[in-house]
């Protein structure tokens, strides 16, 4: 069964057709990469997706209901949450209180007054915090603000925070750009060990290597439009990703 | 009819103040980000370079009064008339307008000053840090006026030639009814002039051209090696000019007194959100409109409809325009949106 | 600042405070300000910046209009001494309700925008408010010359009780506010103040607070976290406009008027300038701040120039002159120079305030002893 079920989605800006007739499922429980080459519109349909902006026409379906035209965070309280390519945490916060809002938005809802418990009461939303932190390496760092994290560290905060929120499908934005080597595969062994709880993710991202090493269904992306859509093995071989690529001196 | 058009007159002069101020205002939030609290200051700051010039000129000696014959009688005579006779007198007479002169270099210098001496370090600050020190800057700049001028309005004369009233009915054969001082008109032409040249500078120079891609996309522009801030600086003292000249050509209409900057500045910034942050023929057009509305508003038959909306009207159109079209009238997507 | 909050740490800070407040006339003695008046001014003030670092610290949206419920709640307050009764709690209780609906409702309006474009609307918004008192609101404010109580008002509750000769004065369930020399009046303002603060420290350390501070950090994050911040930014609104309210009330309380003059924009610059000057998001920054301002205040508005050359009288005749010439700028009525100059030295210098002052002093102690 099909989670988020994408379909003949368009997106123009003024004159340049960012996402043309764009249509892509995503099964659940399965890790489902979009590749493409730079510009193809990667990062627009995860907008599409998220609500940050609106395509011009289609629909764009997750668990059975039409999400388009919803406001962000009501899309996200129905379960999609996003990972960016540069890490958006509150870089003046701790990690603690980084941790505890999407625990709170998770709980409580889009909007909930409750200005006198005091947080370090919430025993069972910081032995939650504390598990999530623990995925990542981070709960000996709790205390530290956010924003003095090294990039890495950021990201993974970032994951940690979207995982807290117990997510039916996680989008990632290039989880490893710019990382190094062993950074990239201590993320990828973190993200498998994510795929195998069930969650359901897609994912964008340059590096072949963690596409091949992760993905289970990919779709390409070009100027706009899915051009194939296949199992690692399928991608690899077929001549119409080559052609998208110029050579595609990654595939 | 003739009442309609008697109101669009009096929202002339107004509008052009407005549209001045704005016109700087959106100038150095386009090309620097800067939000400029300290902007109405200038416009202060060019109403007392009127003011000072005329108390120059006006610098006076005692001498005996000869037409007083019954006993021993001084006057205040001042040195321009003892040296020059009739022309002297002329000469105070056009104060006013003769403090433009004064008042370019002027402006242009404490404008270059305020921008290298202050704002500059705060490009990379945040807004909330940029509205607070030059919201500190105004009170300093408006307390030193009131500490050399003391708190009183200073009103200013118009030459002679400009002074009273204009058939202006007569000139488009509508009866005798719509007379109206000369001296607004001239503020009127004025400001139209100005706001002319600034267009013309910003379209037809290379210099204008720079600013015009900085204020669409600065960093493009910083890459193509056009050093932007220093060309920047000079746009911060030709809008400190603009506005200097704006207050100036103002003082007879409305005498100036030390914080005459700040009321201007809260309906300057008003007039810039109407107007559409960073665009300026937005900022043109609603200083206008506003100005227009705004005297509409103060009409006797719309205040017994509408009690007290002659005070509020430009803050209702602006929450009205906000409301509806949050970007403003001529606004651009993403100026400022976060 | 990197310390850890622990309930036991803040319910130490509050009664350290409360003990602050409350020995206020007894160590300002020194100071020469240990009179009711003024000290009633400290407190009141500091409440007023109390929650307006709840709107500003914590979520981060600069407000130029917060005078304006302190004119509100004045004048609500006021109308119920007019009213209905001397009483100063019902009357505060009702400008604080009054002050918090129009809150509501100015706050819908500006938090539709963010960042300068909410300044702007909030400062338009307030000097409309402030025209509008003197104008067509007349009835209700009585225009320039301020709403104040008059022999012939109906007090329709108080009518019970026997009436003197001359205007009651207000009072708490009939201890008048004036009674121990004022000093009844600062206690009270004092009261209030501590449970100000406390409810902000209680509101800091919850959950509603961890929203407000992530809409400051990362409005964007916030939203794709699937939270609503519209709300949160107006409860904030609302709750700021109610201590602003509170503040207005207790200035009629002790004194019973109201006048329009408390709405101008100045009067929103100063809180302002008390909230950073203390520093900005922090517990206590605000009330240092507004107290350090309210005193200098105090302090320079009162030299003139006699104490001026008395101060400068060891240096030879020509140069008194010239001193007492340039120093007059600053102080009397040049006050509002020192306050504008203060303003920019502060943001320029020290953007976190005294608490960051504090805070680079205590570290660079703190230091020391590793370097040895």
């Amino acid at each position: 069964m099909s989670l988020l079920e994408i379909s003949g989605v368009n997106k123009t800006f003024g004159g340049l057709k960012a996402l043309d007739d764009v249509n892509l499922s995503v099964r659940e429980g399965t890790v489902h990469a979009i590749i493409g080459p730079n510009g193809a519109g990667k990062s627009t349909l995860l907008n599409a997706i998220i609500g940050k902006l609106i395509p011009d026409n289609g629909t764009v379906t997750f668990n059975g209901e039409d999400i388009v035209g919803h406001k962000p965070h009501e899309i996200n309280q129905a379960g999609i949450s996003r990972v960016f390519q540069t890490p958006e945490i509150f870089g003046e916060l701790s990690i603690m209180e980084n941790m505890m809002i999407p625990l709170l938005a998770h709980r409580d809802g889009a909007f909930k007054m409750n200005p006198w418990k005091r947080s370090d009461d919430e025993a069972d939303l910081i032995d939650k915090a504390h598990h999530f932190l623990d995925d990542v390496n981070l709960w000996g760092k709790k205390d530290t603000i956010a924003g003095s994290l090294s990039r890495g560290d950021k990201r993974r905060l970032e994951l940690a925070m979207c995982l807290s929120q117990d997510p039916k499908l996680l989008l990632l934005d290039e989880p490893t750009a710019g990382m190094a080597r062993a950074d990239t595969n201590n993320t990828i062994d973190l993200l498998k060990q994510i795929a195998s709880r069930g969650i359901t993710m897609a994912i964008i991202e340059h590096d072949m290597h963690v596409v091949f090493s992760l993905a289970e269904r990919i779709s390409v992306l070009a100027q706009g439009h899915v051009i194939v859509e296949g199992t690692p093995e399928e991608i690899k071989v077929d001549p119409k990703v080559r052609e998208a690529y110029l050579g595609g001196a990654e595939v | 009819m003739d009442a309609i058009l008697l109101q669009i007159l009096n929202g002339l002069d107004k509008g052009g103040a407005y549209a001045l101020i704005a016109l700087g205002l959106t100038l150095i939030f386009g090309t620097l980000g800067v939000v400029n609290f300290a902007h109405g200051a200038l416009f202060m700051l060019g109403a007392f370079c009127a003011v000072s010039l005329n108390k120059m000129m006006t610098a006076s000696v005692k001498v005996k009064d000869e037409s007083v014959t019954f006993f021993e009688a001084f006057k205040e005579v001042p040195y321009l008339e003892l040296w020059l006779g009739e022309t002297g007198t002329t000469l105070i007479s056009w104060s006013v307008p003769l403090s433009i002169l004064l008042a370019i270099p002027v402006m242009l210098f404490i404008g270059l000053a305020m921008e290298r001496g202050l704002i500059r370090h705060f490009y990379r600050r945040p807004h909330a840090d940029q509205i607070l020190v030059t919201f500190g800057l105004a009170i300093v700049l408006q307390e030193i006026v009131k500490a050399s001028f003391g708190a009183n309005p200073h009103p200013q004369a118009v030459p002679e030639m400009f002074s009273g009233t204009a058939n202006v009915g007569a000139l488009f054969g509508l009866g005798d009814n719509i007379v109206y001082p000369i001296w607004r008109l001239v503020y009127f032409f004025f400001s139209m002039s100005i706001i002319g040249m600034v267009f013309a500078f910003l379209q037809f120079t290379t210099f204008g051209m720079v600013v015009r891609a900085g204020m669409a996309d600065r960093e493009t522009v910083q890459l193509l090696g056009i050093n932007i801030t220093k060309r920047f600086s000079i746009v911060f003292g030709l809008a400190a000019v603009v506005s200097g000249l704006a207050g100036l050509m103002y003082t007879p209409i409305l005498p100036p007194d030390y914080h005459i900057g700040m009321d201007f500045l809260v309906l300057s910034f008003v007039v810039v959100v109407v107007g559409g942050m960073g665009s300026l023929p937005g900022a043109v057009l609603a200083g206008f409109l506003l100005g227009i509305l705004q005297s509409f508003a103060s009409m006797n038959e719309v205040k017994s409809v509408l009690p007290g909306i002659d005070q509020i009207i430009i803050y209702l159109i602006a929450m009205v325009v906000l409301l509806v079209r949050p970007r403003g009238l001529l606004g651009r997507k993403g100026v400022m949106e976060d | 600042m990197n310390t850890v909050a622990t309930k036991k740490k803040d319910n130490l800070m509050v009664l350290i405070f409360a003990a602050v407040v409350l020995s206020m006339p007894v160590w300002l003695q020194p100071f020469g300000a240990a009179y009711p008046d003024l000290m009633q001014k400290f407190v009141i003030f500091g409440l007023f910046a109390v929650g307006f670092n709840i709107l500003f610290g914590q979520t981060g949206y600069l407000s130029f209009g917060h005078a304006a419920f302190i004119g509100v709640g004045s004048y609500a307050t006021v109308w119920v001494f007019k009213l209905y009764t001397m009483n100063i709690v019902p009357a505060i209780l009702f400008g604080v309700l009054v002050s918090g609906v129009f809150a509501l409702v100015i706050g819908f309006i500006c938090l539709r925008r963010t960042g300068i474009y909410f300044s702007i609307l909030t400062l338009a918004l307030a000097q409309m408010s402030y025209n509008l008192a003197y104008s067509v609101l007349t009835p209700i404010t009585n225009g320039e010359t301020g709403l104040q109580l008059s022999l012939d008002d109906p007090r329709a509750w108080d009518a019970a009780q026997v009436q003197g000769e001359g205007i009651p004065a207000t009072n708490f369930f009939g201890m008048e506010m004036s009674a121990w020399d004022g000093l009844f009046g600062f206690y009270v303002c004092a009261a209030v103040l501590i449970l100000g603060f406390y409810i902000s420290v209680r509101i800091t350390r919850s959950s509603f607070g961890s929203m407000l501070r992530g809409i400051k950090t990362n409005q964007q994050r916030m939203t794709y976290t699937g939270l609503n911040t519209r709300p949160y930014a107006l409860s904030a609104f609302v709750i700021s406009g109610m201590y602003a309210g509170l503040a207005g009330s207790l200035m009629a309380a002790v004194d019973p008027l109201a006048g329009a003059e408390r709405m101008q924009w100045t009067a929103s610059g100063e809180v302002v300038l008390m909230t950073i000057l203390g520093g900005v998001g922090t517990l206590i920054g605000p009330v240092l701040g507004a107290a350090v301002i309210k005193y200098f205040e105090n302090i320079f508005s009162a030299i003139n120039t006699s104490v001026l050359a008395d101060f400068y009288s060891f240096l030879p005749d020509g140069l008194i002159d010239i001193f007492v010439g340039v120093s007059a700028l600053f102080v009397g009525k040049g006050w509002h120079l020192t306050l504008g100059l203060m303003f920019m030295l502060v943001v320029i210098f020290l953007p976190g305030g005294i608490m960051e002052g504090i805070d680079r002093i205590k570290n660079r102690f703190a230091k020391k002893p590793q370097q040895d």
